[in-house]
């Protein structure tokens, strides 16, 4: 591009725009999820032992509640997932989403949403997995 | 138009954008805010608390050098020891990313310089200010010596001076400052990029920077309310940390750490950004994995959040709760893997240039990685029982913070330093101080590792002879030395006069981002004309983009108006929206930072008339500084930018940086605050009796007028916003001059709550709890009513107008939290001993 008359001529006319309005904020929710996720182990256990089981008290309940924010947090980190992927799969560019235009920015967004969606999903089943194998509050 | 008419008119230009971007001369040289002096000024100041804290080092290694030595005392050694580990994380670490980013970030993205330059200003005075008052506290032998963390109860029934004051209130000083830097690069990166430069097409050092920016906003905070807790227990005996009247140590191990681990990525992330940027320069390929090392960046800076209990194992808590953290700590190595395969497949995918910077970068990844796999180790909870608080721990945290900072940091200087000074640094004597560093470092703390599992204790001021330690202690301190002795050649390399070396070329390194396109030397316009981005490394891709830069061609290639003038972008596409003018040179904010300075400092003496004075002074200043400084009205609504666009001077609500700016300060203001009632609910799991059943106090009633009148007085706010725009000014003024009174009068009935039921702070921990909301409240209230103020002056005096109405939406931006704070306040004082 020699001439610098001519930079801003759109070149969205080659890969039309998506009509959806993008944010930023799509990038953030999957660790955000299992930020809360996390919280809510983490608060749920602490509870738990401080006020219904006692030291060395059994965690009962407090191992379903762990269980069914997993599944939960899993589920939304999913669709977050799979939002992410169409966005990613939006026209036919492929990665890295390099270009100048609207769409690979769209894109872009999109295939990082899949690859946090991905660490927020391995990240949250290993925070799981503890309320897996510990059955005592000591 | 002909060649030389076209000359002459450029010629022109470029005077006029010199004289608006004229640097000051004499000792106004230190009003300066652009950010290529307050940059170089950070940078200095930063590296002189390192080398102040390496020579500390350097004496703690000589007392270990061999068993029963003398050559320290205890107490120095105490002293030494915590000024070492204080100074490097908070003088050093976090200020040099902060320092590099403002030199940087600007010519990185194009602009002229960061939206709140002055805000940058402010934050360099206060830190060297600070800085200042917490170093020279060892030459009083006053210093802080309850290690860099600062347990209690230690550090509160244990140690006599004004010490942990100095370290408690010296360093909120200075993390006022880096969340000054915060906003100032979460706002610059977001909406300061240049015409073109979509998100995906930024630079991997912004994404780094957005994300670091955005940790210090949930990390800095929970530290900032712990200070607030001990300095009340210790300047007023409210029993927060004291378990005799119901308080708990641990709140503070959980505020440390809630601030104290993000914080290792808070430093860490930065460096590896100079990593990111440096490796593809080298490789001469731009990154494999861009959108991995988003992934990266992003990922680390959630899970850094769930890793603190990793430095509490050995409390007691319960084994579940070790389970969690310890599962985040495992899973935060898998960002930090991809990163690291991402640089690694670049150099591999490439043609490597063997050279200075890229030396230290391999050396940095080499320790790194040691270091992050000891992490591994100890992120394992039984692992971690058998070396807590051993020389292993020592070594990891060295490994880490010396690979993943000081060597990116040092490679980055060679890297840089073109730009800065115009000249390049010697090759060879950057290879020689390479080479002792890297020897020297591995000798030093490699040993160390086998001194830590062999049981030597760190913190200790000497050892037994015989039980193992002495000759790697020996080992250790001669490699600290030779470590040295690297940073006296690299020292050397920096300062040596360099009057007749010929100026560096221009993009010294064929670099592809661009702060390359400086001239050697640079220019204080930062660059001659804005230009549009295509590409991820522009300079590669874009051809005669110099050239046309250099000829005025694209944006804002005049400063016809004499004015500091940058560019404002959309956010996701940036395209352009505003030209933002950006103040220029002044003494206020070293004003400002001198009296918030004598805030902190007069109060750890405890002279509070004098504190108080400072107090008024730092307000005035910041006041005038607002004043003459901000929102102000254009001469004309809007100018051509070139290239055939017209942007408006002024813009109000969610498109002005302002808005921006305040919204992400009180982000930063609820984390703290959310640490508070964080303290509250955490009594409330540790006590059977907390709160005291019957209720104590402050009752209901109180609470809840005090509620509702704060209500009014936001909602009074609102209005007064729609009054003003719709252009009813005598009920504008009448709004908000009510809402201030509500204001006063609903602070007062939230402390009149707890005073008339009798609650004694200094009794027990749950009335100190009580009183520190209302406080809080009460300091949030007292800042509500001098914005109101001002926006009542404001009005009258012309400066804000129905058209002209930025202040008013920041006011409300900030009374729209205040009423989520006093509601939340509220909700817990009068509601949670219902529930509970």
């Amino acid at each position: 591009m020699a001439d610098p008359q001519r930079l801003d001529l759109p070149h969205d006319a080659r890969d039309p725009p998506p009509r959806a309005r993008d944010s930023l904020w799509i990038l953030p929710l999957a660790p955000t999820v299992w930020a809360l996720h996390f919280l809510a182990s983490y608060v749920t256990g602490a509870v738990w032992c401080a006020k219904v089981a006692g030291y060395g008290g059994p965690l009962g309940d407090a191992r379903v509640l762990v269980g069914i924010y997993t599944a939960v947090a899993l589920a939304i980190i999913a669709l977050v997932g799979m939002a992410g992927w169409r966005r990613h799969s939006y026209g036919d560019a492929t990665a890295p989403h390099d270009f100048a235009t609207a769409a690979d920015r769209h894109r872009f967004l999109g295939f990082a949403t899949v690859l946090l969606a991905a660490l927020s999903f391995v990240a949250t089943l290993l925070v799981a997995l503890p309320a897996v194998f510990t059955g005592s509050c000591r | 138009m002909s060649d030389d008419t076209e000359t002459r008119r450029a010629a022109a230009q470029a005077e006029r954008l010199l004289t608006a971007w004229k640097t000051p001369t004499g000792w106004r040289y230190w009003s300066a805010v652009n950010n290529s002096e307050v940059g170089l000024w950070y940078t200095t100041v930063a590296f002189a608390f390192f080398f102040f804290a390496g020579i500390l080092g350097l004496l703690i290694r000589a007392q270990l050098a061999v068993p029963g030595n003398d050559f320290l005392d205890a107490d120095t050694y105490n002293q030494v020891f915590t000024l070492h580990g204080t100074v490097m994380m908070f003088l050093f670490a976090v200020p040099i990313f902060e320092a590099f980013s403002i030199m940087i970030l600007p010519e990185m993205l194009g602009a002229r310089d960061l939206p709140f330059p002055r805000l940058s200003a402010y934050g360099f005075w206060s830190f060297l200010i600070g800085g200042v008052f917490v170093c020279g506290s060892i030459l009083f032998d006053a210093a802080p010596k309850g290690g860099w963390f600062m347990y209690p109860p230690l550090t509160t029934e244990y140690q006599d001076g004004v010490g942990v004051d100095i370290w408690l209130l010296g360093l909120s000083f200075i993390e006022v400052a880096s969340i000054a830097a915060a906003v100032e690069l979460i706002v610059g990166i977001l909406k300061c990029r240049p015409p073109g430069m979509r998100i995906n097409l930024m630079p991997l050092y912004a994404w780094y920077l957005l994300v670091v920016a955005a940790m210090i906003l949930f990390a800095f905070p929970p530290l900032i309310t712990g200070d607030l807790l001990f300095e009340m227990q210790r300047a007023f005996d409210w029993p927060f940390f004291d378990p005799d009247r119901g308080g708990d140590p641990l709140l503070w191990q959980h505020l440390f750490w809630i601030f104290g681990h993000p914080e290792v990525y808070i430093i860490f992330l930065p460096a590896i950004a100079l990593v990111a940027t440096m490796v593809p320069v080298f490789a001469r390929r731009p990154i494999v994995g861009y959108s991995w090392i988003v992934l990266a960046a992003v990922g680390t800076g959630f899970i850094s959040f769930g890793l603190w209990v990793h430095h509490m194992y050995t409390t007691g808590l319960p084994g579940l709760t070790l389970g969690f953290f310890s599962a985040a700590s495992v899973a935060v190595a898998i960002p930090t893997g991809i990163q690291i395969f991402c640089f690694v497949a670049t150099a591999l995918a490439g043609r490597v240039i063997a050279s200075t910077p890229m030396l230290y970068v391999s050396g940095a990844l080499a320790i790194f990685v040691i270091g992050g796999l000891t992490g591994v180790m100890v992120a394992l909870a039984p692992f971690d029982f058998q070396v807590h608080d051993t020389y292993f721990i020592v070594a990891h945290v060295h490994y880490v913070l010396v690979g993943g900072v000081v060597f990116p940091v040092t490679g980055a200087f060679y890297y840089f330093y073109p730009l800065a000074g115009g000249k390049t640094l010697s090759d060879r004597l950057g290879r020689i101080a390479f080479w002792l560093m890297f020897s020297g470092f591995n000798i030093a703390f490699l040993p160390m590792h086998l001194t830590g599992l062999r049981g030597m204790p760190r913190r200790v001021f000497t050892y037994e002879g015989g039980v193992g330690f002495d000759v790697l202690n020996l080992v250790s301190s001669i490699g600290a030395f030779i470590l040295a002795a690297g940073f006296a050649v690299f020292l050397w390399d920096v300062l040596r006069p360099k009057g007749r070396q010929p100026y560096s070329p221009r993009n010294p390194w064929n670099a592809g981002t661009l702060e390359w396109l400086g001239e050697m030397p640079d220019k204080p316009w930062g660059v001659r004309s804005i230009p549009v981005i295509e590409s991820r490394n522009p300079l590669w891709d874009q051809p005669n983009l110099v050239r046309d830069v250099d000829a005025g061609r694209f944006y804002l290639p005049d400063a016809e108006e004499l004015k500091r003038e940058t560019l404002v972008t959309s956010i996701l596409d940036a395209e352009p929206i505003q030209c933002l003018r950006v103040p220029g040179p002044t003494f206020l904010t070293m004003g400002a930072a001198a009296g918030t300075g004598g805030v902190f400092i007069f109060s750890t003496y405890h002279w509070w008339w004098l504190a108080g004075l400072s107090g008024v002074l730092a307000l005035g200043m910041v006041l005038t500084w607002l004043w003459t400084g901000t929102a102000l009205i254009p001469e004309k609504p809007a100018k051509d930018v070139g290239l055939g666009t017209t942007l408006p001077l002024y813009k109000s609500g969610p498109q002005s940086v302002g808005w921006w700016a305040m919204f992400i300060t009180m982000m930063g203001d609820m984390t703290a605050f959310a640490g508070l009632v964080f303290g509250y609910y955490f009594y409330w799991t540790i006590h059977e009796d907390f709160p005291p059943d019957p209720a104590a106090g402050p009752g209901v009633a109180w609470p809840l007028t005090a509620l509702g009148l704060f209500l009014a007085a936001w909602l009074l706010t609102v209005l007064a916003r729609r009054w003003n725009a719709g252009g009813r000014r005598q009920s504008f003024f009448a709004a908000l001059g009510l809402a201030c009174l509500l204001t006063v009068a609903g602070t007062a009935a939230l402390a009149t709550g707890p005073a008339v039921t009798g609650l004694d702070p200094t009794a027990h921990v749950y009335p100190a709890t009580v009183w520190v909301l209302v406080l809080w409240v009460g300091i949030h209230a007292a800042v509500g009513v001098v914005m109101l103020l001002y926006c009542i002056a404001r009005g009258f005096a012309g400066k804000l107008t129905p058209q002209w109405d930025i202040d008013i939406h920041v006011v409300t931006l900030f009374w729209h939290f205040l009423a989520v704070t006093v509601l939340v306040t509220v909700a817990t004082l009068a509601g949670f001993p219902l529930v509970a």
